[in-house]
Order: C-alpha cells, then sequence, then structure tokens
C-alpha cells in the first residue's frame, strides 16, 4: 500500500468518526448548542479543552520553536501556566455566573452596553484572526500529506466542521474534540517515544530529555550543546541576557491563554462550579502529555537532524547530497527543506552564518549555510527520520488536521455565540424566540466558516504576525476585564470600558509600531529589532504590559467615579459563593 | 456564626489560597525558570542545569499539582462552609 493510500485512510477513517459524532450529538436547545446542556463531565470537558486549546500551531509548530534552544521555553510555560490562573481566577466563578458568553459576564457585571460591546468586538478579532492559523494549518497538512491542492483540503476540512459545529453547536463540538484529542496525543507521542528509544534507551521522552545519549555516552542535552557550537550556534541550554523581555513574554503567554474566549467558554459546560476546577486540573493533564514531551521532540529531533548531516560529527565532512536519506528528498520536494551546494562540494554543510564563525567556516572550505530547513520538520518528518512504518506517519497526518480542526471548531462557536447571542439576542432584538436564536447562532457559523475558509485559502500576508496580536488583546483587554469584574466590587462601567479600551490600544498600537500599522508592509514606525523595542520588551511580549495599563486605568477611573449599584455588587458576592449555581440561566 | 460573617470568611480563605498558590507558581516558572536560573546553575540534572529542567519540565508539573491541590482544598472549603451545590 502507498503511503498516500495509508494517508487518505487515516485521515478518512477520522473524519468518519467527526461525522458520526454529529450525528449523534445533535443540538436541540440554545442551552445545547452554546454550552452543551451544561452536563458534560468534568474530565471529557478537560479532554475537550486540551484539543480545544492545542492548536496547529502547538502540534505542527511548538517544538520546532523549541528547538531553537532554552529561550523558546517560555511557550511551555506560558501556554500551560494560564491554565493555574484560569482555575483559580475565573473558571469557577464564571461557570457559577452561569451565562452563555464572555461578553455576557462582562455586559451583566458591569451593566453596561458600551462594556458588551468592547468584550465583542475584543472576542471577535482574537477569535477571527486565530481561525485564520487554523484553517491554513489544516490546509498545509492536506497538501503534505493527501497530495491534494490545500484549498480543495480546506474546503473538505469546511465541510466536514460544517456538519459537526452547525449540526451540534457545543455538544457536537465537544465530543468530536474529545476523539481529535486521542488522534492528536496518539500521534504526537508514538513517534516522539521511539525517538526517545533511538536516542537514549528511555522509554519516556520526558526523561529520555534528561538522559544519556546511548550513541556518545554522555548526556543527549550537553551532547547537543557540543554539535551546536561546533556549528556556530549559541548552546542549546545557554541562559539568556534579556531575562526582562523571557519574563514578560512568559507572562503575556499565561495571562493571554486565560483571556481566550473558546477555552473559558468551555468552563460554562460542565455541570457545577465544583467540576469547573477539577475540569481545570484534567485539562492541563492532557494538556501537559504533548508539552512535556514537545522539549524532548525539540532537543533529540535537532541532534537527530545534525547527526544526519554531519554522520561523522561536525568537524568532520558533510554527508554527501547524492547519499541523503529518502525522507529528506520526500520534504526536497515539498519546499520545507531547501539545499543549495553553495561551495561545489557535493556535500551538505548546515551551519549558523553569525559573524563570530565567519572564520571558521572560512577554514573549513565553507561558502555559506547550504541547508534551510522549515522548524515544522521537526514534528512532520519525525516518523520518517526515526524509521517508523508508514502508519505513524498516517496517524501524524490525521493528528495535525485534527489539531486544526478542533481549535477552528471551538473558534467558531465562540464567533458565533457573541453574533447570536451578545448582539442579536442581548442587543439588537431581545424578543427573539429560542428557535429563532438557534437559527441565528447557527447562520453566524455557517457564515463564520465561510468566512474563516475563504480566509485560510487567501491567507492574508500577516497571518503569522495576527497570532501575537490575538494573544497581546486577550492578556490586556478580556484577562483583565473578567478578573476585576469578579474580584473588585468597586470596579464600575467607566473604568472597565477605559481599562479595556486603554489595554486594547496601547497593545496594538506597541505592535503596529514595529510590524506595521495593520500588518501593512512597510508602514512601521520603527525597524523590529531589540535595539528599538522600549526597554527591551518585543511587541510579542507587550501584552502583560498592556494588562498592567489596563488594570491601572480601571482603577484609577472607578475610585475617582461612584460606586457600582448595589444590585450589582450582589452579583458580584453571588458569583463568588458555588451555593445555588444551579442550572445556566436561561434568558 | 451568622451568614454574612461565614462568606466573609470563605471569601478570604479563597484568596489566601489563591495567594499561596500563584507565589509558588511565580516561584517556579518566573523564578526557578527564568529570573533565578544562574543561582541553580550549580545544580546539574542530566546535561543541564535544575532551572533549565524547570522551564521544560518542572513548572508545568507544579502547575497541575497547584491546580489538583486548590480544586480539592475549596471543593472541601465548600462543604466546611456549607456552601457547596
Amino acid at each position: 500500500m502507498s503511503q498516500f493510500v495509508i494517508n487518505l485512510l487515516f485521515v478518512g477513517a477520522s473524519f468518519m468518526l467527526y461525522i458520526g459524532i454529529a450525528i449523534w450529538a445533535r443540538a436541540g436547545s440554545t442551552k445545547e448548542f452554546y454550552v452543551a446542556g451544561g452536563g458534560v463531565h468534568p474530565v471529557t470537558n478537560g479532554m475537550a479543552t486540551a484539543a480545544d486549546w492545542m492548536s496547529a500551531a502547538s502540534f505542527i509548530s511548538m517544538a520546532g520553536l523549541i528547538s531553537v534552544g532554552y529561550v523558546n521555553s517560555s511557550f511551555l510555560m506560558g501556554w500551560t501556566g494560564g491554565f493555574v490562573l484560569l482555575a483559580m481566577l475565573l473558571a469557577p466563578y464564571l461557570r457559577k455566573f452561569g451565562k452563555f458568553t464572555v461578553p455576557d459576564f462582562v455586559g451583566d457585571r458591569f451593566n453596561s452596553k458600551a462594556a458588551r460591546v468592547v468584550a465583542v468586538i475584543c472576542l471577535l478579532v482574537i477569535s477571527t484572526t486565530y481561525v485564520i492559523g487554523q484553517m491554513t494549518g489544516a490546509g498545509v497538512a492536506f497538501a503534505r500529506f493527501l497530495e491534494v491542492s490545500s484549498t480543495t483540503g480546506l474546503i473538505i476540512a469546511s465541510c466536514i466542521v460544517f456538519v459537526y459545529a452547525v449540526l451540534g453547536g457545543m455538544k457536537g463540538i465537544t465530543y468530536t474534540q474529545v476523539a481529535q484529542y486521542v488522534v492528536l496525543i496518539v500521534a504526537y507521542t508514538i513517534p516522539a517515544i521511539f525517538i526517545s528509544l533511538q536516542m537514549t534507551g528511555h522509554l519516556l521522552p520526558q526523561t529520555g530529555l534528561f538522559g544519556t545519549h546511548t550513541e556518545s555516552g554522555i548526556p543527549m542535552l550537553q551532547k547537543l550543546d557540543e554539535v551546536v557550537r561546533e556549528l556556530g550556534f549559541q548552546d542549546y541550554t545557554a541562559d539568556v541576557s534579556n531575562k526582562l523581555n523571557m519574563f514578560l513574554f512568559t507572562m503575556s503567554l499565561m495571562i493571554g491563554t486565560a483571556g481566550l474566549p473558546h477555552v473559558i467558554i468551555r468552563f460554562f459546560t460542565v455541570p457545577k462550579v465544583a467540576d469547573a476546577r477539577w475540569s481545570a486540573g484534567w485539562a492541563l493533564v492532557f494538556i501537559a502529555i504533548l508539552y512535556t514531551t514537545a522539549p524532548a521532540v525539540a532537543s533529540m529531533g535537532r541532534l537527530n537532524l545534525i547527526n544526519t548531516i554531519y554522520p561523522d560529527g561536525p568537524s568532520a565532512p558533510a554527508l554527501e547530497y547524492a547519499e541523503r536519506p529518502q525522507w529528506l528528498q520526500t520534504w526536497e520536494d515539498t519546499g520545507l527543506v531547501r539545499f543549495e551546494d553553495k561551495n561545489n562540494d557535493g556535500r551538505i554543510q548546515m551551519y549558523n552564518e553569525a559573524p563570530a564563525f565567519a572564520e571558521t567556516a572560512e577554514a573549513r572550505g565553507w561558502a555559506g549555510n547550504e541547508l534551510v530547513v522549515n522548524n515544522d520538520i521537526l514534528v512532520l518528518a519525525n516518523p520518517e527520520i526515526a524509521n517508523l512504518p508508514g502508519w505513524v506517519i498516517g496517524l501524524i497526518a490525521a493528528g495535525g488536521i485534527a489539531a486544526a480542526l478542533s481549535t477552528a471548531a471551538g473558534l467558531l462557536l465562540a464567533i458565533s455565540s457573541a453574533i447570536s447571542h451578545d448582539l442579536i439576542k442581548n442587543m439588537i432584538n431581545p424578543k427573539i424566540s429560542e428557535k429563532g436564536e438557534m437559527l441565528a447562532a447557527r447562520i453566524s457559523m455557517a457564515v463564520a466558516i465561510a468566512i474563516a475558509t475563504w480566509l485560510g485559502i487567501n491567507p492574508p500576508g500577516f497571518a503569522a504576525q495576527v497570532v501575537a496580536l490575538a494573544f497581546g488583546i486577550a492578556a490586556a483587554s478580556i484577562f483583565p476585564v473578567l478578573m476585576m469584574g469578579i474580584f473588585s466590587k468597586r470596579i464600575n462601567s467607566k473604568g472597565a470600558v477605559l481599562g479595556m479600551l486603554a489595554g486594547l490600544l496601547s497593545t496594538t498600537i506597541y505592535i503596529f509600531m514595529y510590524l506595521g500599522w495593520f500588518f501593512i508592509p512597510g508602514t512601521n514606525t520603527l525597524a523590529n529589532v531589540p535595539d528599538n523595542w522600549l526597554f527591551g520588551i518585543s511587541p510579542l511580549s507587550f501584552g502583560a504590559v498592556g494588562a498592567v495599563i489596563n488594570f491601572a486605568v480601571a482603577f484609577g477611573v472607578s475610585y475617582l467615579t461612584e460606586e457600582p449599584p448595589q444590585e450589582i455588587q450582589d452579583l458580584v458576592e453571588s458569583v463568588r459563593y458555588p451555593k445555588g449555581a444551579g442550572d445556566a440561566v436561561a434568558h | 456564626m451568622a451568614d454574612k460573617e461565614k462568606a466573609a470568611a470563605y471569601w478570604s480563605a479563597n484568596l489566601r489560597l489563591i495567594l499561596g498558590s500563584l507565589v509558588i507558581w511565580a516561584l517556579c516558572s518566573f523564578g526557578f525558570g527564568i529570573l533565578l536560573r544562574p543561582m541553580l546553575s550549580g545544580i546539574a540534572v542530566g546535561g543541564a542545569d535544575l532551572g533549565f529542567w524547570f522551564a521544560q519540565q518542572g513548572s508545568i508539573l507544579i502547575f497541575l499539582a497547584l491546580i489538583f491541590f486548590y480544586a480539592w482544598r475549596m471543593n472541601k472549603l465548600d462543604k466546611e462552609f456549607g456552601l457547596e451545590e
């Protein structure tokens, strides 16, 4: 059986599974559509949350990012640490509040249409930018594994999402996310276990990371440090000098994670406040399985790649291009690996072109780095590098698509509920019937899918940068307003609205200043280099600063203006105590 | 104890618990994993140092322990104060 047929079988089987679930889990009421009826078991919700949270970027790209070295540990801590904040500062209280969307809480708590509208705008910007990345991710997985154009792939993927998201709403999405989690975690861990066994003899990649490199007999990370140093790169485990930026970047990812609406609404689906607390823990268990494996995939994958290129060590002659392994040829065809024989010696030299290393390179007769490797290779080609059978590759294909689709569905639900519930039901037409609201929800979902698909087929050139914007806005607007709404009775609507706007604008402006106004290339005010950054803070790390600005403005304005009315203070009291939560309030 | 006092006691117990947990949360990730890493560089962990381990493994494990401890402790507090659902 050819690899193409195997891939097709795996992806096809996973799609059949998702459609089967969609037919079984149709939504009959708005409560089922928005919060899966509010009866999801905490472990089930934890698993669905893990799939909801782990995007195409987590599955395909993160290991490559981490393989740069210690500095990118920020992704590991940031994208997991946010769940601690969710579990203690947001999820239980928002579950007690018991409504359907994030702007619902903001609108009611601050008793303000303006606050609700600002929250809806933030939600739409965050979720739309995020969904573009998922659709392009799914398209890429299709194109690489199924030999169809990414447009065809995307249209197929959208039809699948359409079936279970439009029919089943949150209910359909929850149970497909559980299935998608199983597919993606199996696909991620099996190649990781094999590469760990090959490199270190450890079954668990988590211990293999700190184990001994079998071939050389020295610790794996020490070996990696040595070989990358010989190729002019910084040591893999080297400390960073700009600690402030690493600190703020990690913080931005953490509070950004906690402020993402599509993650927060998952906690509205469990029956009780106590379940929301457990569920956050279970979500992190399922996420941690991938996130503790990723650094092993990153380091071992990088070491393995260097060993392949320099079979006798970095100081000996490199691999001859004519003798390169099959997987390198396969991935050259996709353009993810590119080779150019700059010094015409027929060998593949891969090294760091930094000035400090130029002399050594010249002495070795090297005329520039000849192999450009896309970071996604570490995950995508892992099974082939480790010589695993064809079905593992099929699994990676299904896993990558599952990661993209599960996150896309969660985002689409957040978008459609903000439109049908917050804009239509709560602002434009409060008299709309239950049936009418359901229809509005389904139509907005269908429109959102169509727009997301179109954006996936014609990705704006700035797709990668907008994810930074999504995290920045979530960190600087949504997280602070929710936290203050719960932990302070004194914050009033004026404070909340001005705080959100201050956080939103400061973060957006800082990002636009360096990445281009509205991401139009060439319009940036300052070049995006560390020397230009304010106090060395990169645009990606600014969300945490935006959050501080939001908190400061909200407190300042609230204490200068009137206290919130008694019934609002009573509402804050009521979300703090689990008693009397019961069902989501129908309204 | 009056309901109001009881509720206030419950809430301040919750705040103390959150504060304690977040101190550990910050110490392990931002502390050991980032800012205090140079201090821990003498403690070797398989080819790297303790700070590196915290940044890539340890902090995630601590986060897990913190959430489950918080959930267990709070769900118990709910019952002690008669505030459970």
